[in-house]
């Protein structure tokens, strides 16, 4: 905004309107046209065509690399298939346990960087956003040596402070535990520092008022942080809903999915049958269903978040 | 602000908690530099080593003998350079013309492209795969980086980026003669550095830790990425992680450094990008 004023103070002074129409207008129509183009071409040929393709690979099957219209079969049979459905519950489990937590630990985090007693704060909100920076095998691999059950750091701290070993990534339960916790080290910065940049734009006379009318901290908190945030937490909720549903790299690194599938998301099986079985049509139609999923969900956050906004 | 006892001691107690976690959250990168300089045995003992030890350059040579790592490292470095120069040319172009020009169909177009930002990666996997096979460009570079090339996220980074440039300074390029392509590289470029800067970083860490598209189209070991390397190593039945690791932190090392040095305009521009509506 700062940065506009002496351009436009400056523009003021030559009739701006007429003296554009100067140039060629053939030439003025076509450019958006030529800076764009080369976006929509490469979008129409890698995304557009296989969102096509894909769905009409999935009214087919795949029989030792020859395809053959198969209809509705291989959503019947994802109906049907209970490891789709574990997939499922997995994936649903993240959304429903993990995501809430970690958006509520970022909101927590982005006021305390946001707080004006906090010392050091640009080095704070620096080290929280590096996790971010990790690639997703880099610390898949870090972590599964960490949590190791017999030798991993972790376990060995749990025992010189009493505790038992945990069997973090061979037990069903804990393997969920584990990969709740590898996405919550690796995304809850990311988070914060989108909840920070909107945290400050809440006008500080909003702040100032609560202080007068004699709010308390939680008070405050309510009505004028959490208003304040709505965009934001929208925001922040449909990417991490959009990357559950898509989960790939963690399971696949971690835990492989197991043990006894209680790790394996959608993305996971979708590429178990697509790259492994190399059945096409039916990882078609995970994907499909899987597209269907984050449409559906995407839309009943917009209205129950973006509501009032 | 008057600074009252009371508000110092609740700043200190503020500043010490985060500080305790932080460093938690820092326990992986601490660990995974520690543990790249020790030998797979030493890491599985009891207790686990915890400071560095001597055993980086052995990690190293194995790492070496078992994946090609120099090689990998190579690969990697070029497809992410490659595709960083490329894509940011397409997304910057994309975003400039979204965000400077009024022309029929552009609210359709962008909203298209957002909807890749939704679609998910997976839905397109096979059939990019099947064109990949089809094409002959399994295990080449330019089947890596050419299907994310016009990057969503890129575009909407630039236009948000763009859509600030005053149109006055703009028309006044014009009213000075300026061509368009010419009025896009002298005019609007030039203040765009610190968005360029952004979108460059976003798009190397993007390319350079990217796993699933490089793990499916590269098939031949000596065409693998750092990712796709060190993924397949762990899967080997007589894992070392003492090299696996040391490849591990040679990969976080460099982008954590990039991402220190450039780190004030990533943030910005990735914060300017996500909370303007």
């Amino acid at each position: 905004m700062t940065t506009a004023a002496p351009a436009r103070t400056r523009a003021a002074a030559v009739p701006a309107p007429g003296a554009a129409a100067r140039r060629p207008r053939s030439r003025r129509r076509l450019a958006p046209y030529l800076f764009v183009l080369p976006a929509l071409l490469l979008f129409a040929a890698f995304k557009l065509y296989p969102i096509g393709s894909s769905f009409v690979l999935s009214l087919h099957r795949t029989v030792g690399g020859k395809e053959t219209f198969a209809g509705a079969d291989n959503y019947n049979r994802l109906i049907h298939d209970p490891l789709f459905w574990t997939a499922l519950k997995n994936t649903a489990v993240v959304l429903v346990v993990q995501v809430p937590l970690m958006l509520a630990l970022a909101t927590g985090l982005a006021v305390a960087l946001n707080s004006r007693l906090l010392h050091g704060r640009s080095i704070f909100r620096l080290g929280f956003f590096l996790p971010m920076v990790t690639g997703l095998v880099a610390y898949g691999i870090a972590f599964s040596v960490l949590l190791n059950k017999d030798y991993g750091l972790v376990n060995w701290l749990l025992g010189l402070a009493g505790l038992d070993a945990v069997p973090w990534l061979t037990d069903p339960l804990w393997a969920r535990i584990s990969l709740g916790l590898a996405l919550t080290w690796h995304y809850t910065g990311y988070n914060a520092v989108i909840l920070l940049a909107r945290l400050q734009t809440v006008p500080a006379e909003l702040y100032d008022a609560a202080a007068v009318d004699g709010a308390g901290a939680w008070q405050t908190f309510r009505h004028v942080t959490l208003p304040g945030l709505r965009p934001a937490l929208l925001l922040t909720t449909v990417l991490s809903t959009i990357g559950t549903l898509q989960l790939f790299d963690e399971p696949f690194v971690l835990t492989g999915g197991g043990p006894d599938n209680a790790t394996l998301t959608i993305g996971v099986y979708l590429y178990q049958n697509a790259f492994k079985y190399f059945d096409f049509g039916y990882a078609s139609a995970i994907a499909y269903a899987l597209a269907v999923l984050i449409g559906i969900l995407g839309l009943i956050q917009f209205r129950i978040l973006g509501e009032k906004t | 602000m008057t600074t009252t006892p009371a508000r110092r001691a609740r700043g200190i107690l503020l500043t010490a908690g985060l500080a305790i976690v932080l460093a938690a959250v820092g326990v992986p990168f601490y660990w995974l530099v520690v543990a790249a300089t020790h030998s797979s045995q030493d890491i599985f003992s009891s207790p686990p080593p915890l400071l560095p030890g001597g055993n980086l350059p052995e990690n190293l040579a194995t790492l070496q003998e078992t994946a090609d790592f120099g090689r990998v490292l190579l690969n990697s470095l070029l497809i992410a350079a490659v595709y960083t120069v490329c894509a940011g040319a397409v997304c910057t172009l994309a975003g400039y013309g979204f965000a400077t020009y009024r022309f029929r169909g552009r609210s359709g177009l962008f909203g298209l492209i957002m909807l890749g930002l939704v679609i998910p990666v997976q839905v397109t996997l096979v059939p990019l795969f099947r064109m990949m096979s089809d094409l002959h460009w399994l295990d080449t570079y330019q089947a890596v980086i050419a299907p994310n090339l016009a990057l969503p996220f890129g575009i909407f980074l630039m236009r948000q980026s763009m859509s600030a440039l005053p149109a006055e300074l703009l028309d006044s390029g014009r009213i000075d003669g300026c061509g368009e392509l010419k009025l896009f590289w002298k005019v609007a470029l030039p203040p765009m550095k610190p968005a360029l800067a952004a979108l460059a970083i976003f798009l190397f860490l993007y390319q350079w830790n990217d796993f699933i598209w490089p793990l499916i189209v590269l098939r031949d070991s000596s065409s693998f990425t750092v990712p796709v390397a060190l993924a397949s190593l762990q899967g080997l039945d007589n894992t070392d992680y003492g090299a696996i690791l040391a490849g591990t932190a040679i990969a976080a090392v460099p982008m954590a450094l990039v991402f220190l040095a450039l780190q004030r305009h990533f943030v910005s521009g990735l914060l300017a990008g996500a909370v303007k509506e």
